[in-house]
C-alpha cells in the first residue's frame, strides 16, 4: 500500500526539526523551558520519518490571518 | 477598628493538607460525648450530653460557651462525637472502600499487583497523581491489576481471590455473602501504607479504616442553631433532627446488643444506622428514600448545604451581597455628560460617602451634620474614631455636631461629582462595569446617556441596572482610573470605540451634513448655543451657513480625516483642516464599532477631547432635530399610481413564471438542478422568482419614496430600519421562509385546508403579496405568524444556550494573559501563543485590528519635514 506523506497535503503547514543550537536560542528567546512549551506527539503523522526524538523542538511556520505568516513552536513528547 | 496599615504578618500558611478524621482525632478535638437524644430538660435548659449541650457553643444570648467561657457571636462553637455501638461505612468514601477490596488480596491484604510491577510503575503512578489527581491514578492501578491478569489468585499469597459486589448504596457482598462493615474495617486495617500510596492515598493523613466510622463528629450547635417561632415554640434545624435520630437508634442498637437481643434485630438497627449516618452526610444518594421532615420535605442535610445554586458556595461565597449599592430601572437622558449617571434624589440620600473629618474640612462637614438624614445634602451616620456607629436623628443632631472633632467619619449624602461604578447583567465583558460620575436628579429611574447604551447592551425597555459606590479613597481612585467611561472608550475587542451616536443623534447629524442644508448664521450660533458651545467664531461669516459648517465648529481645527460613508450620493468623506467638506455624518462614521472617525479623533487628541466633542456631536444631532423636526408617517410608505402599477407588473410576471415552473415540473420538462432532486429544484426556482420579485419591488419602492421622508433618512443613515422594512411597509411583505424553504404541509399536501392538495402556487406556501400598509390577507396573516413563532422559539432556546457556552469559554480563557515578551501564557507560564493574535498587536492600540502603515508613514514624514 503507498503511503501517504500528509507534509505535502496544501493544509499542512512547513514543520521542521530545530537542531541542538537552534533549540538553545529558541529557548532563551522565550526564556521558558521546552516543558512549558505546546507539545506535539511523537508519533504524529506529521512527524513520521523526521527523525525526532523526546524533547526535539519542532518549528511550525503557518500562514496566519492576522499576520500573514507566523512560526510557531512545539516540544516533542511521548505520550 | 483594626489598623489598615498592619505591617506584621503573625501567622503564615505552609501549607493545606486533605485527608479524613480518625477516630482518635475525632476524640481529641471533641468537647463532648453525646450520649442522649434528648435536647432540654423540663426549664428548658439543654441537656448535659444531649445535641444541644452547651459544651458545643451558644446560641442563646445571655448563655456562655462551657468550654470556652465566651459569649455567642464570639464563640465559634466546639465538635462532639458519639461512640457507635456498631462501625458504618461512611458514604462518600463507597467507591474508594470498594476498590480497596477488590484490588487487594482478602488473605494477605496486599495489592494484586506482582512486585515486579509494583517496582515498575510505582513511581510512575505516582507522577501520574501528582499531575493529573487520585482519580486518574486509580482508574491507572486498575487497568494496570487486570492486565496483569493473576488468574484470581493473589501474586503474594496465592490465595484464590472471590469476587466483590456492591449492592447500592451501602451493603457489599463477596459471593453473595454478605460482609458487614466490621470485616470490612479489619480488612482495611491490615493494608500496609506502601501498598495504600499506590491507591493514591497518603497513610500520613488518611488510613482507609477511617472510611468506616466507628466514632461520629457532631457538629457544633452554632451550626445548627434552633429557631424559636412567635408562638414560643422552638424547632430544631434539619441537621439537629437528623443526629437526633442517629443517636436514638444508636442508644436502641447498644442496648439490644448488651440484652443479647437475636442477630436479626440487631442487624436490622445496624442497617437503619447506617441509612440515618448515610442521610446525615448526603441526603441524595440515588437509591436511598430521602429522609423527610413530618410534612414530607427533605432534610436538608450535610451535603444539600454546600452543594449547587442555593448551597453554602454559589450562594453564600460566590454570590456575597454589597452594602452601598443600588438598583432600579434605567431611563435616558441625552442630557448627561457621556460619562455621568443620573441617581434619583432619594438614592442619594441611602447611599453614602465616608469623609474623615480634619481641621480644614470641619466646618463642610458640620454642615451635613447638620441637614441630617432628611435633608439633601446630609450625612445618616457619624463614625467615632474608636469605631462605634452613630446614627443621626433629629434628636441627635445636636450632640453630634458638638461631638465632631479630627479623626471622626462622617457618612455623607451621594453628591455630584462623585465617583460610582455602574454595572448591566449579563457582565460578559470589562465594558458591563464602568465608572460614572454622579448627577443627583428628581425622579426614581438611574439615568444614562443613551450613547453609552451599546457597551451594556441596555436599552430602556424595563432593563435594570446596578450602581455601586466605592468606599475608601483608593477604590475611588482606582475606579477612577481604571474604569472610567473615558478609558474604556475603545474596545479591545476590535480597536473601535464602543461608544457612539445611536438613533436620533445619527439621523440628525446625516440632516444636518447633508448635502441642501443650511440655516442663517444667527439660527446656527443659537442652536449650537443650545448644546453649550459659546464659541462660534469657526462658522463663516455669512448670512447663510450650511450644515458642513456647523458641523465642522465641533472639529478641532488641525484635524484631518478621510473615510467613507454610507449614503450612496457622498460616499467620501473629506475633512480637512477642521473643515467637513464633503460626505455626509451617518452610521459609518458616528456610530459604535465602525468607522475610523472616532478612533482618529481620540488617537490624536486624547480620551477626554473625543468623549467631548462625542458628546457634542450627539446633543448637536438631536438639536437638529428638535429644531427641524422629525417623525415617522403612514404617508412616507405612500407610492405614486405608476409604482403602484409597476409593482402589480412585477407580480403578475412572478406568477407567470413560477405558473411556468409548475407546469414545466407537472409535465416532466424541468431541467433538474445537479444533486437535487426534482422537487427540491422546482421549489429553488420558485423560491428564485420569488425573492427576485420582491427585490424588484424593493427597488420601485425605494426609486419612489420621497428621498427626504423621515422613514428613508433613519434607514439611509443606520439610525434604524433597513431600507427592506420599508419596502415591506410599502411594497410587500416577500415570501415567508422556514428553515430555508417555503412554509410547507401543515395539513396532508397542504398548509391550509382553504387550499387545494398539492396547491404549490406562492400563495399557497408563505408568499406575502400585500404590504403591511395594505394589510394581509387571513392566510398570509397566519404565514407570518407562523415564521414569527418559529423565529420566536427559536431565540428563546437558542439564548441561554449560546451564553452557557460563552460562559464556559471565559472561564477557560480567564487567566490567560500577555507577558512582557509578547507570548501568551497561562497561570502555569506555559506557552499559548508565541506572539499575541500572531501579529502581537494590541487591539485596543490598533484601529481596527490593523495598524494603518499609511498613517504611521505620513505622520512621521510630517515630522521629519518639520
Amino acid at each position: 500500500m503507498k503511503r501517504i506523506d500528509v507534509k505535502k497535503h496544501v493544509l499542512v503547514p512547513k514543520h521542521e526539526k530545530l537542531s541542538e543550537k537552534e533549540k538553545e536560542e529558541v529557548l532563551k528567546q522565550f526564556s521558558s523551558r521546552a516543558e512549558d512549551f505546546p507539545r506535539i506527539l511523537k508519533r504524529d503523522a506529521v512527524l513520521l520519518g523526521m527523525n525526532v526524538k523526546f524533547g526535539d523542538i519542532i518549528r511550525i511556520t503557518r500562514k496566519s490571518a492576522t499576520a500573514g505568516q507566523t512560526v510557531f513552536y512545539r516540544v516533542v513528547v511521548l505520550t | 477598628m483594626p489598623d489598615d496599615t498592619e505591617p506584621y504578618v503573625y501567622k503564615k500558611v505552609a501549607n493545606v493538607v486533605f485527608g479524613v478524621l480518625s477516630p482518635k482525632f475525632i476524640k481529641k478535638m471533641a468537647a463532648a460525648k453525646i450520649v442522649t437524644p434528648e435536647l432540654y430538660d423540663k426549664e428548658g435548659y439543654p441537656v448535659d450530653g444531649g445535641l444541644m449541650d452547651v459544651r458545643l457553643g451558644v446560641i442563646d444570648p445571655g448563655l456562655r460557651c462551657k468550654t470556652c467561657g465566651s459569649k455567642l457571636k464570639e464563640c465559634t462553637g466546639h465538635f462532639g462525637y458519639i461512640s457507635l455501638a456498631r462501625p458504618v461505612i461512611h458514604i462518600s468514601f463507597i467507591s474508594v472502600v470498594l476498590t480497596l477490596l477488590r484490588y487487594t488480596c482478602r488473605e494477605c491484604s496486599r495489592i494484586l499487583l506482582p512486585t515486579a510491577r509494583i517496582e515498575q510503575y510505582g513511581d510512575r503512578l505516582k507522577r501520574l497523581g501528582k499531575d493529573k489527581g487520585p482519580d486518574v491514578m486509580r482508574k491507572k492501578l486498575k487497568d494496570l491489576i487486570t492486565a496483569s491478569k493473576g488468574g484470581g489468585k493473589c501474586p503474594h499469597c496465592k490465595a484464590k481471590q472471590k469476587k466483590i459486589v456492591i449492592e447500592k448504596p451501602t451493603t457489599f457482598f463477596e459471593d453473595e455473602k454478605r460482609i458487614s462493615p466490621i470485616e470490612i474495617r479489619s480488612r482495611l486495617e491490615k493494608l500496609n501504607d506502601a501498598d495504600i500510596e499506590l491507591f493514591g492515598l497518603n497513610p500520613a493523613s488518611v488510613r482507609p479504616e477511617w472510611m468506616v466510622l466507628t466514632v461520629l463528629p457532631i457538629p457544633p450547635v452554632t451550626m445548627r442553631p434552633s429557631i424559636t417561632l412567635e408562638t414560643g415554640e422552638r424547632s430544631e434545624d434539619d441537621l439537629t433532627h437528623k443526629l437526633g435520630d442517629i443517636v436514638r437508634i444508636n442508644q436502641r442498637l447498644f442496648e439490644n446488643i448488651n440484652a443479647g437481643a437475636p442477630e436479626i434485630i440487631v442487624e436490622d438497627l445496624w442497617d437503619l444506622l447506617q441509612y440515618h449516618i448515610t442521610t446525615f452526610f448526603d441526603n441524595e444518594v440515588a437509591q436511598l428514600p430521602p429522609a423527610r421532615h413530618r410534612s414530607g420535605q427533605p432534610l436538608k442535610t450535610l451535603t444539600e448545604r454546600i452543594k449547587s445554586k442555593e448551597g453554602r458556595i454559589r450562594h453564600n461565597l460566590t454570590g456575597k451581597r454589597t452594602n452601598f449599592s443600588a438598583r432600579t430601572v434605567i431611563s435616558p437622558d441625552p442630557m448627561l455628560e457621556l460619562n455621568e449617571v443620573g441617581v434619583p434624589d432619594i438614592m442619594a440620600m441611602k447611599l453614602t460617602v465616608p469623609e474623615r473629618v480634619s481641621d480644614w474640612n470641619m466646618a463642610y462637614l458640620k454642615e451635613f451634620v447638620r441637614k441630617g438624614p432628611k435633608n439633601y445634602p446630609g450625612a445618616n451616620y457619624i463614625i467615632r474614631p474608636d469605631g462605634k456607629k452613630k446614627k443621626l436623628t433629629e434628636d441627635t443632631i445636636e450632640a453630634s455636631i458638638e461631638e465632631l472633632q479630627p479623626g471622626y467619619i462622617v457618612e455623607r449624602h451621594l453628591m455630584d461629582g462623585d465617583i460610582a461604578i455602574f454595572n448591566r447583567q449579563p457582565s460578559l465583558h470589562r465594558m458591563s462595569m464602568m465608572c460614572h460620575r454622579v448627577r443627583v436628579l428628581p425622579n426614581k429611574t438611574l439615568r444614562l446617556n443613551p450613547a453609552v447604551c451599546f457597551p451594556y447592551n441596555a436599552d430602556f425597555d424595563g432593563d435594570e441596572m446596578n450602581l455601586h459606590i466605592p468606599q475608601t479613597e483608593e477604590a475611588r481612585a482606582e475606579a477612577e482610573l481604571l474604569m472610567l467611561v473615558d478609558t474604556q472608550m475603545i474596545s479591545p475587542r476590535y480597536g473601535l470605540s464602543v461608544i457612539g451616536c445611536i438613533q436620533d443623534a445619527i439621523s440628525g447629524n446625516y440632516l444636518l451634513t447633508r448635502g441642501g442644508f443650511s440655516m442663517p448664521r444667527a439660527d446656527a450660533i443659537d442652536l449650537l448655543a443650545s448644546i453649550g458651545i459659546t464659541e462660534a467664531a469657526k462658522l463663516p461669516k455669512k448670512e447663510s451657513v450650511t450644515g458642513k459648517e456647523v458641523f465642522s465648529v465641533l472639529l478641532p481645527d488641525d484635524f484631518s480625516f478621510t473615510g467613507r460613508s454610507k449614503s450612496r450620493e457622498e460616499p467620501e468623506v473629506v475633512i480637512k483642516s477642521g473643515k467637513l467638506v464633503s460626505g455626509v455624518m451617518d452610521k459609518n462614521n458616528l456610530g459604535e464599532g465602525s468607522g475610523l472617525l472616532l478612533r482618529n479623533l481620540h488617537k490624536k487628541y486624547g480620551r477626554q477631547f473625543a468623549l467631548d466633542v462625542l458628546g457634542k456631536m450627539f446633543k448637536l444631532g438631536i438639536a437638529v432635530l428638535m429644531k427641524r423636526g422629525f417623525t415617522t408617517a403612514l404617508s412616507d410608505t405612500d407610492l405614486p399610481n405608476e409604482a403602484k402599477s409597476a409593482i402589480k407588473n412585477v407580480f403578475e410576471k412572478a406568477e407567470q413564471d413560477v405558473a411556468g415552473l409548475i407546469a414545466q415540473y407537472n409535465s416532466g420538462q424541468l431541467d433538474i438542478l445537479p444533486g437535487r432532486t426534482l422537487r427540491e429544484t422546482l421549489e429553488l426556482k420558485i423560491l428564485e422568482v420569488l425573492n427576485k420579485a420582491r427585490d424588484e419591488t424593493g427597488k420601485i419602492v425605494a426609486m419612489n419614496v420621497e428621498s427626504y421622508s423621515h422613514t428613508i433618512v433613519m434607514a439611509i443613515s443606520g439610525a434604524r430600519g433597513t431600507p427592506l422594512n420599508l419596502a415591506q411597509m410599502a411594497g410587500c411583505v416577500g415570501q415567508q421562509a422556514l428553515r430555508g424553504k417555503r412554509i410547507e404541509a401543515g395539513y396532508s399536501g397542504r398548509t391550509l385546508s382553504c387550499f387545494q392538495r398539492d396547491d404549490l402556487t406562492p400563495e399557497a406556501r408563505g408568499f406575502i403579496k400585500n404590504s403591511f400598509k395594505a394589510g394581509l390577507k387571513p392566510a398570509e396573516f397566519f404565514f407570518q405568524s407562523v415564521v414569527g413563532r418559529d423565529a420566536l422559539m427559536d431565540t428563546a432556546l437558542r439564548t441561554p444556550k449560546s451564553g452557557y457556552l460563552y460562559r464556559r469559554l471565559a472561564n477557560a480563557l480567564q487567566d490567560l494573559k500577555v507577558e512582557y515578551d509578547g507570548t501568551v501564557r497561562d497561570s502555569g507560564k506555559r506557552i499559548v501563543q508565541f506572539s499575541y493574535g500572531e501579529d502581537g498587536i494590541d487591539v485596543s492600540k490598533s484601529e481596527g485590528g490593523a495598524l494603518s502603515v499609511k498613517r504611521v508613514i505620513s505622520e512621521a514624514s510630517e515630522k521629519a519635514s518639520q
